[in-house]
């Protein structure tokens, strides 16, 4: 049998639904998912009076007017930078720790093992709002109130046994003789780690990161309660339009659309080392 | 694969253990602390034993909480397991399509949970939403402040919108790995459509799906920041799940013992569920040697 592409579709195509049918499955549901973003972006380029007024499918008077309060204040960028800060010192602490302890997983079996992979995922499981006073009281009493480290590491509670989970299976998939042979062409075991291990689960790691960065950026109750000035994140800088009088729906939609132009700008990236990730398991 | 038995592997754990440790462990004794005792202000606590725990097994407050949260989390992942499969087994598989689906469809998963609340509240509004405009105009009288099926169906709807692509995405990524070799002998033996599914595809995906359903049910059960944008719990309580009673508790009326015992409890249920749920995984797994 070719191997070339054409005939693998064809032959797939036998079995599985036609290609003009999931076109439109996908196609329904891209449009699912992406009205309500329209509808934000619409939003976020019309006047506060516009939205309150008519009802239009796209912006009648074009304006940018919300955007420029956003990148004006001080108050409104620096939540995006504040944001930005934690979650990559997250994202860094996370992949840090997790990375040795994800190898051991896969690789040794020592004792406790099973339950302290239990424990780590229960951390996952563990409800945001039980730990929100604690936390706070926590840090508070150490002084680290309001700074971005502990938005990052009270994060690290829920990203590093995701992290660890995630990597754990990248790591089951790679054959254990490779580790064998590196040992026995003299490699130690941290160069072998980083020359030899580290880039057969890029993939993995990509992915681990992505999802790090991702539930960091969308969280908001811890890092609310951690941050009153210093530190304060987007999704509570957010909150703020709710509190004052009225509802300013054309800046709180504009900043809306900001936050989601990192987690896509993100997206890219990651997309292509999980193709470079798919094509090495296709043998 | 064989594990080698090796204690030493302790020394590359070491580092996650102290720092979960650091932020689980010493938190929650806080939570435990509050729990067994009462206080009458000015810091001032003294022992309360299980008082908290047995008044809150009995009231029917947090037995109507936890009957919503489990219907929810139910429906909604009846809905977006098979939902993300279909979607999943859909999906082109290379080239430029395959990236801008999922691009787009990694949207909303990068979406803060506030932000997402307010998207969906401004779509089902029905004086500004697109949403809730055209249902009026169809001559639908739909009100999700006002009518709890209604305040239901779009919490329900938002949290579809939500996570589904987050299991389409992980399944995606189950099916990739399937080597076409696969495919080819299925094809020789003349499988149907569902028996490929069945035999090849599910197995091969299994490992991913138990990831998104573990990671599904977790979060749609301390699901907090949506519905709370959305219907703020209402109308009445129909909306109340277990995280928003909680803070109304803990932090609208700062009640510390009642809030810690809930807590606990709260997180003893979802260990629970969670791990017979990992269990009855991990034996499949095993049974079927994947």
């Amino acid at each position: 049998m070719s191997d070339s592409p054409v005939n693998q579709t064809t032959s797939r195509g036998l079995s599985l639904p036609n290609i003009k049918g999931s076109v439109v499955i996908i196609t329904v549901y891209l449009v699912f998912l992406m009205l309500p973003i329209y509808w934000l972006i619409n939003m976020s380029l019309k006047s506060n009076t516009e939205i309150l007024s008519v009802f239009s499918l796209w912006p009648r008077d074009l304006t940018f007017a919300n955007y420029a309060v956003i990148f004006t204040d001080p108050s409104w960028y620096w939540g995006y930078i504040n944001s930005i800060i934690y979650v990559t010192m997250n994202t860094v602490i996370s992949l840090a720790v997790a990375l040795p302890a994800a190898y051991a997983f896969s690789r040794y079996s020592f004792i406790g093992d099973k339950h302290l992979f239990f424990w780590l995922l229960t951390n996952r499981m563990a409800p945001p709002a039980v730990f929100a006073l604690p936390f706070f009281q926590l840090y508070s009493s150490v002084g680290l109130f309001d700074t971005h480290i502990a938005i990052a590491l009270a994060h690290t509670l829920f990203n590093v046994p995701l992290a660890v989970w995630i990597l754990e299976g990248f790591m089951r998939g790679v054959p254990k003789e490779i580790d064998e042979t590196a040992y026995i062409d003299g490699y130690s075991f941290p160069k072998f780690f980083v020359k030899i291990f580290t880039p057969l689960i890029s993939s993995g790691i990509g992915v681990a990161a992505f999802f790090c960065f991702m539930f960091s950026w969308v969280e908001l109750l811890l890092s609310r309660t951690l941050a009153s000035v210093e530190a304060k994140s987007i999704a509570a800088t957010m909150t703020r339009t709710v509190s004052a009088s009225g509802l300013d729906w054309g800046v709180l939609a504009a900043a809306g659309v900001l936050t989601i132009i990192p987690g896509a700008l993100v997206i890219y990236f990651v997309r292509n080392h999980i193709a470079k990730g798919f094509a090495m398991g296709r043998v | 694969m064989e594990k080698t038995v090796n204690q030493k592997a302790w020394f590359l754990v070491l580092p996650v253990l102290i720092l979960v440790g650091f932020s689980a462990v010493i938190p929650l004794m806080t939570v435990v602390n509050y729990s067994v005792q009462d206080t009458f202000g000015n810091n001032q606590f003294f022992w309360a034993g299980l008082e908290w725990f047995d008044e809150l097994l009995h009231s029917e407050r947090l037995h109507n909480a936890l009957g919503r949260q489990i219907t929810f989390s139910l429906i909604i992942l009846a809905i977006e397991v098979p939902l993300g499969i279909f979607i999943a087994l859909n999906m082109p598989k290379k080239g430029f399509w395959a990236s801008l689906v999922l691009v787009l469809m990694s949207l909303p998963l990068l979406i803060p949970y506030n932000v997402v609340g307010t998207i969906w509240q401004i779509f089902g509004r029905v004086d500004i939403g697109l949403l809730g405009y055209t249902l009026g105009k169809l001559g639908i009288s739909y009100n999700y402040s006002q009518d709890a099926v209604h305040a239901w169906l779009t919490v329900i709807v938002m949290d579809v919108w939500h996570w589904t692509s987050l299991v389409a995405l992980l399944s995606y990524a189950g099916l990739q790995s399937i080597p076409d070799a696969f495919y080819q002998a299925a094809k020789i033996d003349q499988a149907s459509r569902w028996k490929v599914f069945r035999y090849i595809e599910l197995p091969k995906m299994q490992g991913v799906l138990m990831i998104a359903i573990l990671l599904r049910f977790m979060d749609s059960f301390m699901i907090y920041t949506e519905p709370f944008v959305v219907t703020g719990g209402g109308p009445g309580n129909a909306t109340t799940f277990l995280s928003i009673d909680l803070v109304k508790m803990a932090l609208g009326q700062f009640d510390l013992g009642p809030a810690a015992a809930f807590s606990l409890m709260y997180f003893l249920v979802i260990l629970l569920i969670s791990w017979v749920f990992f269990t009855v995984m991990t034996n499949l797994d095993k049974r079927d040697g994947v």
